[in-house]
């Protein structure tokens, strides 16, 4: 049981690794708010699962769900205040972006109200 | 052999740290530091509560729980008055 939550600690532990080398290595400021959001949230949910059944005589369990479930609301919230923020500033994006399908409809939007 | 796993990835973690601070030293921009700010926090917060189970001190679960609070609210705080302004 031990080795269990150990082995599951590990896998969270990689994850967090995977999202801190995203918010190193990529190119420009939505990229890094999609690689540091979601793996960090899939990681800390798999840490505090496991060390919780590697534990499960010290830890609180009521306690740890509810910092699971709190982590689970709260980090992709902030992260789609910063998203709107960045994108409210016009923050400038990687030379590989394709489409920016808010920006065209932001513009669309104007256009309505001023032709009314 | 369960104790040296759960080090292992202790230090994986601390790995991760650093690789995000140093994002959080050279951005370019003020919203890469926010954001690798928001990375640091998430996983400072796993590393209390690994902590504090492997020290054997359940009290440090409640400052996990009120470091995450304060980090969501700032979080939010600093998106709002980058868009808008106080």
């Amino acid at each position: 049981m031990q080795l269990m939550g150990a082995i599951i600690t590990l896998l969270g532990s990689i994850f967090l690794f995977l999202g801190a080398l995203g918010v190193l290595r990529m190119p420009d400021v939505y990229n890094r708010i999609q690689a540091g959001t979601k793996a960090t949230t899939l990681g800390t949910m798999l840490f505090l699962i496991g060390i919780t059944i590697g534990h499960p005589e010290v830890v609180p369990i009521l306690k740890i769900i509810i910092l699971i479930l709190f982590i689970i609301f709260t980090n992709p919230l902030s992260s789609h205040a910063l998203a709107r923020a960045a994108h409210y500033i016009k923050a400038p994006v990687a030379d590989k972006t394709v489409r920016d399908d808010l920006s065209e409809d932001e513009e669309a939007r104007d256009k309505r109200s001023r032709g009314e | 052999m369960a104790e040296i796993i759960y080090s292992i990835s202790t230090i994986i973690a601390l790995i991760a740290m650093v690789l995000a601070f140093v994002r959080f030293l050279i951005g370019p921009q003020i919203f890469d530091r926010v954001v690798a700010l928001d990375a640091l926090t998430i996983i400072s917060l796993s590393l209390i509560v690994c902590i504090a189970c492997l020290r054997g001190r359940t009290i440090y679960i409640d400052i996990a729980l009120v470091y995450g609070l304060i980090s969501f609210v700032g979080i939010v705080a600093i998106a709002r008055y980058l868009e808008r302004g106080i």
